[in-house]
């Protein structure tokens, strides 16, 4: 892999998910304010002093969007990440044992994924306490679902091959296979289903945050932000719409790195389409 | 030996009915399923952590006053007790009542149901032919400028969160040029063209959402239709571009197309959520996140078995499409 | 007489997209002249890769995946098919020029019926009125010997077999009475009894309609058959062009030489066959919830010979290898190396007992794992069973290496970077790595080109020499029997129809499959079909 083969549209998405990383990581240093200081008037105009304006309670909208991409960043990646080795170690153990397990996992999966991920964590949030590490949980057990069934499936494209068969007819063992047969042969689609889980993840949090079973105030975060703000759009105060769209780009530029995962998974298959 | 001959007429009738026993066999398992779901809304539900009565009374959990309001609820009751009553009940429409206003469940959700379903309905009316459409273009032009630009666009849109379209368009058509209503309120003796009139935001709202998802898929489907071995032989057989996809592609793209469809119409029961609490909408959407806040168990419940029962219900009709259009079950050897 | 077809200088390209470089244009067939009168049939023989499919869809003027025709001259009946514009064109396709693909099964649309597809092209291109086409369809359906001609248009493609749709597929050619079909090896997907009758099929069919044909097969022996005239092709160019009798019995080239020599390897039978060595016996066996596949096989193979077992698809014959290797536990029977019986399931087989029997698979593609070198793929056994690491499992992949004729330099490639050949003898390699007695070969050639195949077929039988295998070599072409085996087991429907030594069992007095078998295999020289089909002929009217 050479990298002028990288499409210009990739290392805009690489650029994007940077930035906000970085933002993330050192935003104590870089954001001019402090997450919850009230610095002026409740909704004060955007200025050379204030970037962005102010928003509900008087708080510079820059520095809590910085501190946002903290938590929004934080909680979306622990969440994929936790949904992702779930969803792989389950599907790995369905699809290379077959039989009951398989049946029993999937069915326990179909189930899951026939209730909508949003109403099955609404239902879920109505009574669990409200925290963090809860959060997390529940958007990782709703997401690992989806995990689950592509990792399955393709678990078991790879595991029908021949070499896999070989090597059980060789008598190499279940960890073998999985690491050194099956797993390097997916990690294409399996890397491009991380992305695609990631966008979801940080659309479903902002979505919660809004509808306020998020992250609870007064620590920011993206989606909480829109909501915080939401009555001043009526009255033509964007202060809303900057952290949407914070969210709608960084999404945008994880899925374009995505898109192009997909892509190339789909050119070393030798398919025909490239949908 | 006794096994094949306790299912023999079951597998012969299978052999000879195909499509029958596919259609019954999915229903059937619709039914199992919704069934499971009702068992994880209230049983799983349940048993999670978490108790109304303490949240509820906040600083003022008294044993007593706890102890007092579990019984008041019938939260004394074992479990299965109650939950073979809520389904009874359930199944006759009765949801019981509210924890935090004491009044009927079902009485809201009769108003709030039709409410949202005009709602997706609409955006699935627009949605649908114009993705389909969309999608048939991006095929048609392939790999040239307008599939490209269709491209970008929709994974531009794809990226966008529902509550961002909806406050962008407000911003737009309500604050910068006047043209539509906010909030969307509609009343009982509202006449069809203002309630058409105050639904217009929330329904583009939902039509940007969805319409991304399904145009990438429906393209998706055809190309997959368009690279078959027989759509070659039409072409070798002298058929023009326009009767090789009516009379050969489509079809054999129905069903995948159906499909597309079904799942995109489950995001909208999604997007309906987020999309009243944005326009206030007075739907089940909006009814579920607020009994969500206060913890009021009953209405989540029965609002959470009402999505799900239709996003069964859809994948459902979408499967038994599926099966209807499939030629080696309509006609067995 | 006007020549129908003429095709003059022919060149074809293609773009290619290599990851990271400008697109390239590559030729892919080039310098191609050829005529063809009305009634005859030109065979357009080649290995893979040679072009010979371009070439027969260059004369409806299509170029597949991206393929452009872009030079020279293809005129039917005087006007140039490349010179016209896409009406033009359309108005040609189906109408004067029609094809035949290689699998019918996927060239008909699920969703009509085959009576409907067989007269759409005439209906479209307005040569008869419906009924008319209908009752023609009738007609070619009765002349290609399909059952029950007058209702056969009413069921769909998944309600009949291959062999008949591939005879459908001949008559939807046939129906707009076409001045040319293109066939594009029809009866490759077949298994050989279906084949013949597929064969003496079209042959009749063409003669009945005097249509010429384009007949593109890799097989010279089933060209042979139906040619009048052949073009030898290689690489986009031509290597040879006469008739059919001059390429078949006096081959001016080398190359040509070659393939009608191909399958020549001789191979005397062993005389010691009683010692059992590798053993099976009374094996049965069934998928898990499906019928049986496997009634009642013994068979068995001494020390140093090979054993091989022969079948169409569905014969059981690769389920068989299945129960062998442990991977299909069997209902009933035993399986023995060396008189030790081994256990059913693959899970209860000790190393050593796996390390004993090695298998090699038809398709070296995916029996390799694409993200190891081919120094990995031979090093793992090695390793696993030996516990060689470092140089010293270095050194006996380079062994290997050489016993397969590859040099060391293909330590560090992958799979994708070798050729066809080149992967199979990797996956050789890989087998011999365990040391093993015996190797069960399931068709291992019968994805490679014919002289390709040869190569392995020579290589396996080296190897059996120097180092004392034994072979259970699982097939359906007889001619790689005759080559290579010692003893043979015929297998039909999941039973062991014959057993025995090669020169009893290819000997008559046969049983009635083993004798059907038998004469189902083109033989590599002229009037060999019409002798086949008078025989039957006589048999059935003796009947």
């Amino acid at each position: 892999m050479r990298l002028k083969e990288i499409p210009v549209s990739v290392w805009i998405g690489v650029t994007g998910i940077a930035i906000v990383v970085i933002c993330a990581l050192f935003a104590p240093w870089i954001a001019p304010y402090g997450e919850t200081e009230v610095v002026g008037d409740v909704w004060g105009p955007a200025s050379a002093e204030f970037l962005f304006g102010l928003d509900n309670l008087g708080r510079d909208i820059l520095s809590r969007l910085i501190f946002g991409a903290r938590t929004t960043i934080f909680v979306a990646l622990s969440a994929t990440l936790l949904s992702f080795s779930l969803g792989i170690v389950m599907s790995f153990i369905a699809a290379t044992n077959r039989g009951w397990i398989d049946l029993g996992l999937s069915r326990i999966n179909d189930l899951m994924m026939s209730i909508p991920s949003l109403i099955f964590a609404l239902v879920v949030l109505a009574t669990l306490p409200q925290n963090l590490p809860t959060l997390i949980l529940v958007m990782a057990v709703l997401d690992s679902t989806r995990v689950f069934r592509l990792g399955r499936a393709v678990a078991l494209d790879v595991a029908v091959m021949d070499f896999v068969e070989a090597a059980r007819l060789r008598g190499e063992g279940t960890i073998w296979i999985i690491f050194k047969e099956i797993l390097p042969n997916t990690l294409s689609p399996l890397l491009a289903e991380f992305g695609l889980r990631f966008a979801f993840a940080i659309l479903f949090l902002s979505t919660l945050s809004f509808l306020g079973l998020g992250i609870q105030p007064p620590s920011a975060d993206w989606g909480g932000m829109v909501k915080d703000n939401k009555d001043g759009i009526i009255f033509g105060i964007s202060a809303a719409l900057v952290p949407g769209a914070a969210i709608a780009v960084l999404t945008i530029c994880v899925n374009m790195v995505v898109d192009w995962l997909l892509r190339r998974t789909s050119s070393l298959k030798g398919g025909r389409g490239d949908a | 030996m006794n096994l094949s001959n306790m299912f023999g007429p079951f597998i012969a009738f299978a052999r000879r009915f195909p499509l029958a026993t596919n259609i019954i066999r999915r229903l059937l398992l619709s039914v199992v399923l919704l069934w499971a779901v009702t068992v994880m809304i209230f049983i799983g539900v349940e048993a999670l952590p978490g108790d109304f009565a303490t949240t509820y009374l906040g600083q003022a959990a008294t044993p007593e006053a706890v102890a007092n309001i579990r019984s008041d609820l019938g939260l004394d009751q074992p479990l299965l007790t109650r939950y073979g009553d809520w389904l009874a009940n359930a199944v006759t429409g009765d949801f019981g009542n509210s924890w935090a206003s004491g009044k009927s469940v079902s009485d809201q959700i009769e108003k709030r149901l039709g409410n949202s379903l005009f709602l997706a309905l609409f955006a699935a009316l627009i949605a649908v032919p114009l993705s389909v459409s969309l999608g048939v273009i991006a095929v048609r032009y392939r790999n040239r400028v307008p599939d490209k630009v269709i491209n970008i666009l929709s994974l531009a849109a794809v990226s966008l969160p529902e509550f961002f379209v909806g406050y962008l368009l407000i911003m737009l058509f309500v604050v910068t040029f006047p043209t539509a209503m906010f909030p969307s309120t509609v009343y009982d003796d509202m006449d069809f063209l203002s309630r058409l009139e105050a639904i217009a935001l929330p329904v583009t709202t939902l039509v940007l959402v969805v319409l991304a998802h399904m145009m990438r898929m429906t393209r998706a489907a055809i190309i997959q239709v368009m690279s078959s071995a027989y759509m070659e032989t039409a072409e070798l057989k002298g058929l023009d571009g326009l009767r090789m996809i009516i009379k050969h592609a489509a079809p054999n793209a129905l069903a995948p197309i159906i499909n597309v469809v079904a799942l995109n119409l489950a995001y909208l029961i999604v997007g309906v959520v987020v999309v009243e609490v944005v326009f206030v909408y007075p739907g089940m959407g909006q009814y579920m996140v607020d009994a969500v806040t206060v913890r009021d168990l009953p209405v989540v419940q029965a609002c959470g078995l009402i999505f799900a029962a239709i996003y069964i219900s859809l994948n459902m009709i979408a499967d038994i499409l599926a099966i209807l259009a499939n030629p080696r079950l309509r006609h067995p050897r | 007489m006007p020549d129908l077809l003429e095709v003059k200088n022919l060149k074809i390209e293609a773009t290619s997209y290599p990851p990271g470089e400008a697109p390239q244009r590559i030729t892919i067939v080039e310098n191609i002249d050829f005529t063809l009168q009305k009634g005859r049939v030109l065979g357009l023989i080649g290995e893979s890769g040679a072009g010979k499919s371009t070439i027969g869809l260059a004369a409806l003027a299509y170029g597949r995946g991206g393929v452009e025709i872009t030079g020279g001259e293809v005129s039917l009946n005087g006007k140039d098919l490349l010179a016209m514009d896409r009406k033009q064109i359309r108005a040609v396709r189906g109408d004067r020029v029609c094809y035949v693909s290689q699998s019918a099964a996927a060239s008909f649309n699920p969703a009509h019926r085959l009576g409907a597809q067989v007269i759409e092209a005439t209906l479209l291109h307005k040569l008869m009125s419906k009924a008319e086409a209908e009752a023609r369809a009738t007609h070619l359906f009765d002349i290609l010997g399909l059952p029950d001609p007058q209702n056969f248009g009413k069921r769909y493609p998944h309600q009949v077999s291959g062999g008949q749709l591939q005879r459908a597929m001949t008559a939807m050619a046939l129906c707009s009475d076409p001045d040319l079909i293109v066939f594009d090896e029809p009866t490759t997907a077949l298994d050989v009894t279906t084949q013949i009758d597929v064969l003496a099929a079209i042959k009749h069919a063409i003669e009945e309609t005097d249509t010429a044909a384009l007949y593109i097969t890799h097989d010279l022996a089933v060209v042979a058959q139906i040619s009048d005239d052949i073009m030898v092709l290689r690489d986009g160019g031509m290597v040879e062009y006469g008739t059919a009798a001059k390429i078949i019995e006096n081959p001016s080239e080398v190359y040509t030489r070659e393939l009608v020599n191909v399958r020549s390897i001789k191979h005397a039978e062993a005389t010691e066959q009683s010692r059992k060595y590798f053993e099976m016996t009374g094996i049965h066996a069934a998928y898990i919830g499906g019928q049986k596949v496997l009634k009642d096989v013994s068979l068995h193979v001494p020390k140093g010979q090979t054993l091989a077992i022969v079948g169409e698809s569905g014969s059981g014959k690769s389920t068989l290898a299945r129960v062998a290797t442990g991977l299909l536990p069997p209902l009933e029977g035993e399986v023995r190396i060396d008189g030790e019986a081994l256990p059913k399931q693959l899970k209860q087989r000790s190393r050593e007992q796996l390390r004993r029997m090695q298998l090699i698979y038809q398709m070296a593609d995916t029996a390799m794992n694409p993200r190891q070198t081919v120094g990995q793929i031979i090093g793992r056994p090695v390793a696993f069973y030996e516990g060689l690491r470092g140089k010293e499992r270095d050194r006996r992949v380079e062994e290997l290496l050489e016993s397969i004729e590859m040099g060391d330099g293909y330590m560090d490639r992958y799979p994708a970077e070798l050729s066809g050949g080149q992967k199979q003898r990797v996956a050789i390699a890989r087998a011999l790595a365990a040391k093993p007695e015996i190797i069960i070969c399931d068709e291992p050639t019968s994805a490679l080109d014919p002289l390709v195949a040869d190569g392995i077929l020579h290589l396996l039988l080296n190897l059996q020499k120097k180092r004392q295998l034994s072979y259970i070599f699982i097939t359906h072409d007889i001619a790689i029997v005759r080559a290579i085996a010692d003893s043979v087991a015929v297998m039909y429907q999941g039973e062991l129809v014959r057993f025995g030594p090669k020169s009893e069992v290819l000997a008559p007095p046969f049983d009635d499959y083993t004798d059907l078998l038998l004469k189902s295999v083109p033989e590599m020289r002229l009037g060999w079909l019409e002798e086949v089909l008078l025989t039957r002929k006589l048999e059935s009217a003796g009947n």
